[in-house]
């Protein structure tokens, strides 16, 4: 493990992946009446390399705390938002990183971080059922949080145009069905 | 699936469950073989709701997310909004007053918690005593914030009361008798033979598992992870202090991440937190308590923001994160993702009951002190053919008026 801060970290993932960083930047943050400070790094990475860029992070920290996978609908594209937690351990030493990448909405797969951080499961099967993505190679790919009987394809952060219609005809059905 | 297991679900409401989730169990005898953790059961859409609302809308929102965790999540949130926003400077004073709120809340979590473990374990006059040391704190909570639960401390730049120095003399009137009791009940908790006999060895979790799965909180720290945020990334007024995350092995207990050590964790950070609590209330500099009074200012200042922000705060269960996402002249937030401690130790919860018997599954659950929801649905086994069908409150509606017909004739 290499300590670095927010600029080393930011500067040494800039070297390594070049222009499949879309954008990068690093959050400095003063506190208490000392005014000491922590780092937060926001990257957007190229989906093409972003299993590459986890597996640096890995290899910089091996022991990489995932915090949670957030996930939004941009209209045309979905981005998650890995926000992992760097060199924890030692008092203010930890550094957060936000590694955001995109897929389109008509080819909306991702490969899975399972397989380098095993606490990512959760998160990634909450982001199957809830923003309608595929994360290949997930080893266990069935719904988390959503009843079993919620119709497929509704996804319900996903701000499509015919979302609020489709929302409305599962209150009906539920309805219909004498709840 | 061997011939000799069978399978035993617990949940989703049952007597050992504090709140309602759904453990699936494969037993061999009395020895749990696998298990199957299904959550969401009262999965409310609460950010799917704050999506719809402005901050300061979804800032009382986020606060009503748990009634036993009141204001972690109001905390985490705005530490977000802020950090996203980059407009508020958080005077000095503010930032003691929120540690002061997030130690009192550890304090009466963490002894509420005491009196959930030993009433599993059987031990109801110990569930008894530790809630009525626990009024205590909770009186202070209702005598700073006028509230038990939901308290509405915290405000996108800083708190929205302040602690006026004539109510010092009563919270410290009362971390002085919870020091004079605290020997008592870790002498109970620590030294008593059948509760060591019930938890210690029991719920195991290795270091190795607690950092490959990411779990947080007092269950990756019984098993000697040092993972705190207060002492990783120190937030507000905890840059001031030096705090230590508290594991058994600093204390001469083992690092077993067992039931016992997650004990021992919660009792030496009650101490903790009455240390901190008095550091912050002697140390509490003048000045103002939040950067901007006007409320309709605040909300310009956060229409006119564009940006991020994560906001992670060490809550008594453990690290608590919040992302929220604000769009120039949208009232509304732009994405918003709660993450709770609780779900970061799911995968933990597996580690720790393979291999127990089905007596201890109600403690060993207890132990990473789960905050869950309820659900609307029932997984029913045929124990004849093995066939399983999951049966909604249609199915049942079904079944009772079958019955009524049927008794009728």
């Amino acid at each position: 493990m290499k300590v670095m801060n927010g600029d080393e970290f930011a500067s040494y993932i800039k070297d390594r992946f070049g222009n499949n960083v879309l954008s990068m930047r690093v959050d400095k943050f003063k506190n208490g009446v000392k005014k000491s400070e922590f780092h937060s790094v926001w990257l957007r990475v190229d989906r093409s390399v972003f299993k590459d860029v986890m597996r640096a992070i890995t290899e910089i920290h091996d022991e990489a705390h995932i915090a949670v996978a957030s996930g939004s609908d941009l209209g045309e594209e979905i981005e998650i938002i890995y926000h992992l937690n760097l060199f924890w351990g030692e008092r203010n030493r930890q550094l957060t990183v936000n590694l955001g990448v995109r897929c389109p909405k008509d080819d909306p797969h991702l490969p899975t971080i399972s397989d380098l951080i095993p606490g990512a499961l959760i998160t990634e099967r909450e982001k199957q059922e809830f923003l309608g993505i595929t994360i290949d190679g997930i080893p266990d790919p069935r719904r988390l949080f959503l009843a079993e009987n919620t119709p497929e394809g509704f996804y319900p952060w996903r701000k499509d145009e015919d979302q609020q219609e489709k929302l409305k005809k599962l209150y009906r059905d539920v309805h219909e069905e004498g709840v | 699936m061997a011939d000799t297991t069978y399978t035993f679900p617990i949940g989703p409401v049952h007597p050992a469950l504090k709140e309602p989730t759904m453990f699936k169990f494969v037993m061999d005898g009395e020895v749990v073989v696998d298990v199957d953790v299904q959550p969401g059961i009262n999965h409310r859409g609460i950010e799917f709701i704050g999506m719809r609302r402005n901050v300061l809308q979804t800032l009382h929102l986020a606060e009503r997310i748990c009634g036993i965790c009141s204001i972690v999540h109001q905390y985490a949130f705005t530490l977000a909004t802020e950090r996203a926003a980059q407009v508020f400077e958080v005077p000095e004073r503010a930032q003691y007053i929120r540690i002061i709120m997030a130690e009192l809340e550890r304090l009466h979590s963490h002894l509420l918690w005491a009196g959930v473990a030993a009433h599993e374990l059987g031990f109801d006059t110990l569930l008894h005593l530790s809630w009525k040391i626990r009024e205590d704190v909770q009186d202070v909570l209702e005598i700073i914030s006028g509230n038990r639960v939901n308290y509405a401390m915290y405000y996108p730049g800083g708190v929205r009361r302040d602690i006026p120095p004539e109510k010092i003399p009563r919270i410290k009137k009362v971390l002085d008798h919870y020091k004079e009791n605290f020997q008592m009940l870790a002498d109970t908790f620590l030294g008593d033979p059948v509760i060591k006999h019930r938890t210690v060895g029991v719920g195991t979790l290795s270091k190795k598992d607690a950092i490959a799965t990411s779990t947080v909180g007092p269950t990756t720290r019984a098993s000697g992870v040092m993972k705190d945020v207060r002492f990783d990334q120190p937030y507000d007024a905890y840059a001031d202090i030096d705090i230590k995350p508290v594991i058994p092995s600093n204390y001469g207990f083992e690092d077993a991440g067992d039931v016992y050590a997650n004990i021992v964790v919660r009792l030496i950070e009650v101490a903790q937190s009455i240390e901190i609590i008095e550091y912050a209330l002697d140390n509490m500099p003048s000045g103002p308590y939040r950067a901007e009074m006007n409320v309709n200012k605040v909300l310009m200042m956060l229409r006119k923001a564009d940006g991020e922000g994560f906001g992670i705060h060490e809550a008594p269960r453990g690290e608590m994160c919040h992302y929220v996402r604000l769009k120039e002249n949208q009232d509304n937030l732009d994405a918003w993702k709660v993450r709770a401690s609780t779900y970061n130790n799911i995968l933990a919860w597996q580690k720790k009951l393979i291999g127990q018997q089905i007596a201890d599954v109600s403690i060993v659950a207890a132990s990473i002190d789960p905050c869950i929801g309820c659900m609307d649905r029932v997984a029913v086994v045929d124990s004849r053919t093995g066939k399983e069908k999951i049966m909604t409150d249609v199915d049942f509606h079904r079944l009772s008026v079958e019955k009524t017909k049927r008794l009728r004739k």
